[in-house]
C-alpha cells in the first residue's frame, strides 16, 4: 500500500469497488509499518490481531458507498485511552495500564468503522514539544532522522508524513498537534476548546487540551474532524454545537475572494528564521492573487503567551496528575515502609524529569502566598490574550502566521535546555489559551525540512479554516512532495 | 542566579507534590526552576488592574445531568490494573508507620 498516493476518498473508492479488502490492507499498512517504523519508530504499539479481526467483520458486512472512513487504517496518539489495548501517555508510571472502556474519539471512530492500527509515541503526558521525553522511545523527523518530529504528537505526525498511515488523532494543549504537523509537513487541526469530547483523554491541561487529526491533505482532516466531534455527555465541556460536514465545502468552487485575513506583525518578528519567515509572506501573496485581503494586524500581548501557558497548564497538571499515586493502577515503587512512601516513591521513580518539571511549576504556582502573584496574574493575562484575538477576529475572517519560529531541530539539541524549548511554542500557545481552532499546513520548505503555516479562526469556525487551507493546497504543490525514506516511494 | 527560588523551597514545593530529589537532582532543577519563575515573573509587565480572571473558554456553563450510573460491574477488569489486590480489593502497605515506634 502506497499512501503517498492514496487519500481517504481514493482508499474507500477503492475498497467499495473491491480492488482490495479491507483486512487486505489492514495487512499492507502492518507490513509497511514494519519496514519503516525501524527508521521513524513513531509507534508504541501495533494492535494487529484486533485490527486484523475488525477489518475481516467489516469485509463480511460489505463497505458502502455512504461510510467513507470505513475500513481505512488510523492511528490514535497514546495518551488516548483504547479498551483492552495498553494505554501509557508514554510514561513509565503507566506502562502496563490497559484501558477498561474506549475514549470517546476512539469509540467514534469504530462506529464509522475505522480501523485502530495501533498507538503512538508522544512526549510523557503530552509535555513536551520533540517527542524526546518519552519514557519509551524517540520518534524521528520523517524528513531526516537526525531531526527531532516536534511534539508532542510526535509519532502521530511522523506516522503519517512517513505514508505508514493516512490518519492519525494527536492531542494539542500548546502546540502538540500543529508543531509536528509543521515539522513533518502535513495538516493537523486543533479544533476549537469544545469541539471534541475528551472523555478518555489522559488529562494535562483540562483547560486548554484538545484532540484533533492529522493527515496528508485538508479534505481528509476535515473528514476525520466531523466523525470525532460532537457533544458528550461524558465531557460536559463538549459544545452542543451542530457539527458540519466539514469536507462538504472542499470544492472546486471553493474560493477565499472577499475575505479579510489579519497577518500579526508579533508572527514575523524577533526569533522567527528567515525562510519560515519568507514563506509566511509568500503564502500571504498567494492569498491575495486569490482575491483575499491581508492586513498587518497586532497581538500586542503574544509574547506573554507562553509565560501565562506554564503556569495555568502546569497548575492543571500538578492537580490531574495527583492521580497517579500508585494505588489502583500504574507503577507502585517496591521497597515501601507506609503508604506515604508509595506515593512519593511510586511518583518519583514513575515520572520522568519534564513531568516532574511541570508538576513543580504548578505546584509553585498554586502554593500559599505564590498563587495570587502566579496562578491569579497568569489566568488575568490569559484574559487580556483572548480580548486581542477578540479585536482582530472581529474584522478578520481568519489570522495567519507560522507555526514555529523555526523548521525541526537536531535531535538532542534543546532537551536540556527547558525554557528554550518552551518558547518554541510561543506562536501556538495562545491558540490555546484563547480556545481558537487553529489549522497548520505545509507552505514551504527550509533545508529540505518542511515550513508549516497556521490558520487561527473565529470559535467554531473550522470551515473557514479548512476552506483557506484547501483552496491554499490547490494553488500550491508543497502537500505533494513527500519523504525519501527505506524507497518505497 | 536571581533567587526567586531557593533549594529549601524546592524541597518544599516537592514535598507538597509528593516526590522526593536527591542532591544532584536539587542541585539541576533549582536553577532551572528560578530561570522559568524569571520567566513568569515577566507578566508583571502586563496591566491587569480590573480585568477578569478566565479559567475556563469553554461555551458550556453549569452543565446539569441526571447522575446515572453507566459501563458498572467492572471491578474484576479494574482490578487488573491494581499494582496489588487481594479478595476483589486493591491492596496497599500498612497506613500507619511499622518502621519506627512513636
Amino acid at each position: 500500500m502506497n499512501y503517498f498516493k492514496q487519500d481517504l476518498a481514493s482508499l474507500h473508492a477503492d475498497l467499495v469497488a473491491k480492488k482490495y479488502s479491507a483486512k487486505e490492507l489492514t495487512q499492507a499498512t502492518f507490513d509497511n509499518i514494519k519496514a519503516t517504523d525501524p527508521k521513524i519508530d513513531a509507534f508504541l504499539a501495533l494492535n494487529e490481531d484486533a485490527a486484523l479481526d475488525q477489518a475481516a467483520k467489516i469485509d463480511a458486512a460489505g463497505i458502502q458507498d455512504d461510510q467513507p472512513l470505513a475500513g481505512i487504517p488510523v492511528a490514535i496518539k497514546d495518551n488516548i485511552v483504547t479498551k483492552d489495548l495498553t494505554t501509557t501517555a508514554a510514561s513509565k508510571i503507566l506502562a502496563n495500564f490497559k484501558p477498561v472502556y474506549d475514549a470517546t474519539v476512539s469509540t467514534k471512530l469504530t462506529n464509522a468503522q475505522m480501523v485502530t492500527i495501533g498507538k503512538t509515541n508522544l512526549d510523557e503526558f503530552a509535555m513536551g514539544g520533540s517527542t524526546e521525553t518519552s519514557a519509551f522511545k524517540q520518534t524521528k523527523n520523517a524528513w531526516d532522522q537526525t531531526k527531532v518530529p516536534g511534539g508532542s504528537s510526535g509519532g502521530s505526525a511522523a506516522a503519517v508524513a512517513s505514508g505508514q498511515v493516512v490518519a492519525a488523532l494527536g492531542t494539542d494543549t500548546g502546540g502538540s498537534i500543529r508543531q509536528p504537523a509543521a515539522f513533518n509537513g502535513v495538516v493537523g487541526m486543533k479544533p476549537t476548546y469544545g469541539r471534541v469530547s475528551r472523555w478518555g483523554l489522559i488529562a494535562f491541561g483540562s483547560s486548554l487540551d484538545q484532540i484533533g487529526p492529522l493527515t496528508r491533505g485538508v479534505k481528509d482532516n476535515a473528514t476525520v474532524l466531523s466523525a470525532i466531534a460532537g457533544h458528550d455527555d461524558h465531557d460536559l465541556t463538549s459544545s452542543t454545537q451542530a457539527v458540519p460536514s466539514f469536507a462538504s465545502d472542499l470544492t472546486d468552487a471553493a474560493s477565499v475572494k472577499g475575505l479579510r485575513i489579519g497577518l500579526p506583525k508579533e508572527f514575523l518578528g524577533e526569533g522567527v528564521d528567515e525562510d519560515v519567515k519568507n514563506a509566511i509572506l509568500a503564502a500571504a501573496d498567494t492569498y491575495r492573487q486569490l482575491g483575499a485581503t491581508v492586513d498587518e494586524v497586532s497581538l500586542p500581548h503574544n509574547k506573554y503567551g507562553v509565560a501565562a501557558y506554564y503556569i495555568i497548564a502546569s497548575s492543571e497538571a500538578s492537580s490531574n496528575l495527583q492521580r497517579y499515586d500508585g494505588i489502583r493502577y500504574g507503577y507502585r515503587a517496591q521497597d515501601v515502609q507506609n503508604l506515604e512512601d508509595v506515593y512519593v516513591k511510586s511518583r518519583s521513580e514513575g515520572f520522568g524529569d519534564e513531568v516532574k518539571r511541570r508538576i513543580m511549576l504548578g505546584t509553585f504556582s498554586l502554593s500559599a502566598g505564590f498563587y495570587d502573584a502566579y496562578f491569579l496574574k497568569a489566568a488575568k493575562v490569559r484574559t487580556v490574550i483572548i480580548n486581542d484575538f477578540k479585536a482582530v477576529l472581529k474584522d478578520h475572517d481568519f489570522i495567519m502566521g507560522p507555526v514555529a519560529p523555526t523548521p525541526a531541530f537536531d535531535l538532542g539539541a534543546e532537551i536540556k535546555d527547558p525554557i528554550t524549548m518552551y518558547m518554541n511554542d510561543i506562536l501556538t500557545i495562545p491558540v490555546n489559551l484563547a480556545g481558537l481552532p487553529g489549522l497548520s499546513l505545509p507552505a514551504g520548505f527550509s533545508k529540505n525540512l518542511p515550513v508549516g503555516m497556521q490558520l487561527i479562526g473565529r470559535p467554531f469556525d473550522e470551515s473557514t479554516l479548512y476552506k483557506a487551507g484547501y483552496v491554499f493546497e490547490q494553488n500550491t504543490d508543497f502537500h505533494l512532495q513527500v519523504p525519501t525514506l527505506g524507497g518505497q516511494n | 542566579m536571581a533567587n526567586r527560588i531557593n533549594r529549601d523551597q524546592v524541597q518544599h514545593v516537592a514535598s507538597l507534590a509528593k516526590l522526593e530529589f536527591t542532591d544532584a537532582q536539587l542541585d539541576a532543577f533549582t536553577p532551572q526552576l528560578d530561570d522559568i519563575i524569571g520567566l513568569f515573573e515577566t507578566l508583571s509587565e502586563v496591566d491587569t488592574d480590573g480585568v477578569e480572571a478566565t479559567s475556563s473558554v469553554s461555551d458550556q456553563l453549569n452543565v446539569m445531568r441526571e447522575d446515572v450510573a453507566d459501563n458498572w460491574g467492572q471491578s474484576q477488569a479494574l482490578l487488573k490494573n491494581a499494582p496489588d489486590a487481594a479478595r476483589g480489593f486493591v491492596k496497599v502497605p500498612a497506613i500507619i508507620d511499622e518502621s519506627e515506634d512513636n
